[in-house]
């Protein structure tokens, strides 16, 4: 049974259409991450779902009711902020029992729900504290903590771990992943941070300019990008984009200036003519360097012109038939500006786009 | 048992200690623009208090010695009685009770006129910054137009739909004055007081479950402190100076302080008791005074600490 179904969401303020005939489907216990730039509509679909915006059309179906008119707090759901939203007068236990008590749940009750989920986020200690007293990641596990004692099927997190610091963030990350493998609730994530989206996510949502791009898997959406936006918006270092045209002469290959690659045994979704501008995008992690270069189906030579060591491993810019090529080295590699190295790739690891389309061929 | 004493020695400063910050220290030097702002500064003030003073000192002096013409000299022989003919027997018009009959019904006019216009116009902001309604920015922009308009051309309209509501000349015709009057300043105060706390808030009483007084009297209101703070001063102030008002709608049992102690300094008949007009007007003046004195403080306390990141 589906958690959560939007059925054609249109929202418009004004003449400016922000979300336009969206439909989705949540599992049961599925972890959904919407990700997206700023501006691409992401947040404005969680308020949706959570009765905080009024549509323009259609519905939301949470657990087979129609809540599109239903008040937020009788949606069944529980909301983490990216600010997170702590009432500053009240203690953290005064933050956790609020909605209980206005829901008029029995004093026993309250309690119970309060200290199970205090021990789940180990917050005890600061029940009686006010939310000024505490650390930026105490008051994110507070409010994390406000939606848990709501004893409700459906989490929704707008943006929750982005004002944290690197490092807490990724504690936190690690944190609320242990907590969604527990609870097994229905979690909707809203994140611009595509870590984040990749470990998290059973399924992630790529969303711009109110649409849904591409709605799958992490790893069917790292390997099979739909479309350029998806693909360059996902992978860090981002994927290389060479442009040239399709050329099919005696088998299917790409062309540009001085680049002939054959595409061999790339999985083709749709096949273009002959002479189509295209792109060929290939992930820098996916580029063979020296000896292993040999083996790749496409090999070819390039000169190294900035290095950036990270430590676990160097990126490497540099050029590839005049065109703006980057690629991912072992960390402990030693490579100087103007060396000259051998690098190949496997073109089964590309993906190639439309010009014009920009989709996926 | 031996009291033993230590003779404390502390290390001289040696002028070439690492740990000391060196180099030349720049000297807190008097300089010609500082003269100049600090005199113009002084000039000002004594400026402004001198009346004060000159009205303080005639207050505590006969009439007498008021007569010899020394306005700046302090009293050769203080004197209370004027404050306390001001306050008890002074003539106001038919009446020689003094102001303390004006003063009680300052009193009786402000405080409901403060509590009623703070209370609507705090709900009035909460509404029109939080739950937003179609029109609602119209309505605040006429309600804000309201400010610019001059009283006085208000005037007789509202005299006709006091009397109307056959409220006119009494104590709840005048708190209805001032209760509308304070509106448009007021909503505008806690609207963009109410617009400037995190939004998120607002979204997370409402998930909580919280309604429209909800909200507002348990989330909002306890956050709000300084602003309420900023709208007693300003209504507090605005009400007991207020003249105008009072003289037409509250009739003339219920005439404020102000109202008063026109009709004590603006007597026609007999002596001009200079020392009673002067306590008169202090007495009057110091309700406001007091306070601003007293709640200033209150202006630059920030509440929204801990609500968001911080």
């Amino acid at each position: 049974m589906n958690s959560i179904s939007i059925r054609d969401l249109s929202l418009k303020f004004g003449e400016a259409t922000v979300l336009d005939q969206l439909n989705l489907d949540v599992a049961e216990g599925e972890f959904l991450v919407l990700l997206g730039a700023s501006g691409c509509g992401k947040s404005t679909l969680l308020n949706c779902i959570a009765g905080l915006l009024d549509l323009s059309e259609g519905q939301i179906i949470i657990n087979g009711t129609n809540v599109t008119w239903a008040e937020p707090k009788d949606r069944g759901i529980g909301m983490v902020f990216q600010s997170y939203a702590l009432y500053p007068q009240m203690t953290v236990r005064g933050n956790l029992t609020f909605g209980l008590k206005n829901a008029k749940v029995p004093r026993e009750d309250i309690e119970h729900r309060v200290n199970r989920a205090a021990q789940m986020l180990q917050i005890e200690p600061l029940l009686n504290r006010k939310p000024g007293q505490l650390s930026g990641g105490q008051r994110q596990r507070v409010a994390i903590g406000r939606a848990l004692v709501r004893d409700v099927d459906v989490f929704l997190f707008d943006e929750p771990l982005s004002n944290l610091d690197a490092k807490l963030r990724a504690e936190l990350r690690v944190e609320l992943k242990r907590l969604h493998q527990k609870l097994r609730n229905t979690m909707i994530y809203v994140t611009h941070d595509q870590v984040e989206a990749m470990t998290l996510a059973d399924r992630i949502a790529i969303m711009r300019d109110g649409v849904i791009q591409q709605l799958a898997d992490p790893f069917t959406i790292y390997n099979q990008p739909v479309n350029k936006y998806v693909a360059s918006f996902i992978g860090s270092p981002a994927m290389n984009f060479l442009d040239g045209a399709y050329g099919i002469d005696e088998q299917p290959s790409f062309t540009s200036n001085n680049l002939d690659i054959a595409l061999g045994r790339y999985n083709f979704k749709t096949r273009a003519e002959d002479n189509r501008p295209i792109y060929l995008g290939i992930r820098p992690e996916h580029v063979h360097v020296g000896n292993a270069a040999q083996e790749q189906p496409f090999n070819s030579d390039i000169s190294v012109e900035v290095v950036e060591p990270m430590g676990s491993d160097t990126l490497v810019w540099t050029s590839l038939d005049n065109q703006p090529f980057h690629f991912r080295m072992d960390g402990q590699a030693t490579v100087n500006v103007g060396d000259r190295l051998p690098i190949g790739f496997d073109p089964v690891k590309a993906s190639l786009f439309d010009k014009t389309s920009e989709l996926r061929l | 048992m031996t009291v033993e004493s230590y003779e404390i020695t502390r290390a001289k400063p040696s002028k070439s200690s690492a740990k000391e910050p060196s180099g030349a220290k720049p000297l807190r030097r008097i300089n010609p623009t500082r003269i100049m702002l600090y005199s113009v500064l002084l000039v000002a003030a004594v400026y402004y208090l001198l009346p004060l003073y000159v009205m303080m000192m005639t207050s505590l002096k006969g009439l007498p010695e008021i007569r010899l013409g020394n306005i700046f000299a302090p009293p050769m022989e203080v004197t209370f009685a004027p404050w306390a003919k001001a306050w008890d027997t002074a003539c106001t018009g038919l009446y020689c009770e003094g102001l303390k009959v004006g003063f009680w019904n300052s009193v009786r006019i402000t405080i409901p006129s403060v509590i009623m216009s703070i209370t609507i116009a705090s709900v009035n902001g909460y509404a029109l910054s939080n739950w937003k309604f179609k029109g609602s920015e119209v309505f605040f922009t006429i309600l804000i137009f309201g400010s610019f308009i001059p009283y006085q051309v208000m005037l007789y309209p509202l005299v006709i739909v006091t009397r109307e509501l056959g409220i006119f000349g009494s104590l709840q015709g005048v708190i209805f004055i001032h209760t509308i009057f304070g509106m448009p300043i007021l909503t505008l105060l806690f609207r963009n007081y109410f617009a400037a706390l995190p939004e998120e808030l607002f979204k997370a009483a409402r998930v909580d479950g919280a309604g429209f007084w909800g909200i507002f009297l348990k989330v909002l209101v306890p956050m709000s402190a300084p602003i309420f703070v900023v709208a007693v001063i300003l209504q507090v102030t605005g009400i007991w100076n207020d003249f105008l008002f009072g003289v037409i709608f509250a009739g003339v049992k219920n005439f404020p302080m102000t109202v008063q102690l026109n009709n004590i300094v603006n007597t026609t008949q007999g002596v001009k008791e200079y020392n009673v007009n002067m306590a008169a007007t202090l007495l009057t003046g110091a309700v406001p005074l007091a306070v601003y004195f007293f709640s200033g403080r209150f202006f630059v306390r920030g509440v929204a600490a801990g609500a968001v990141k911080g």
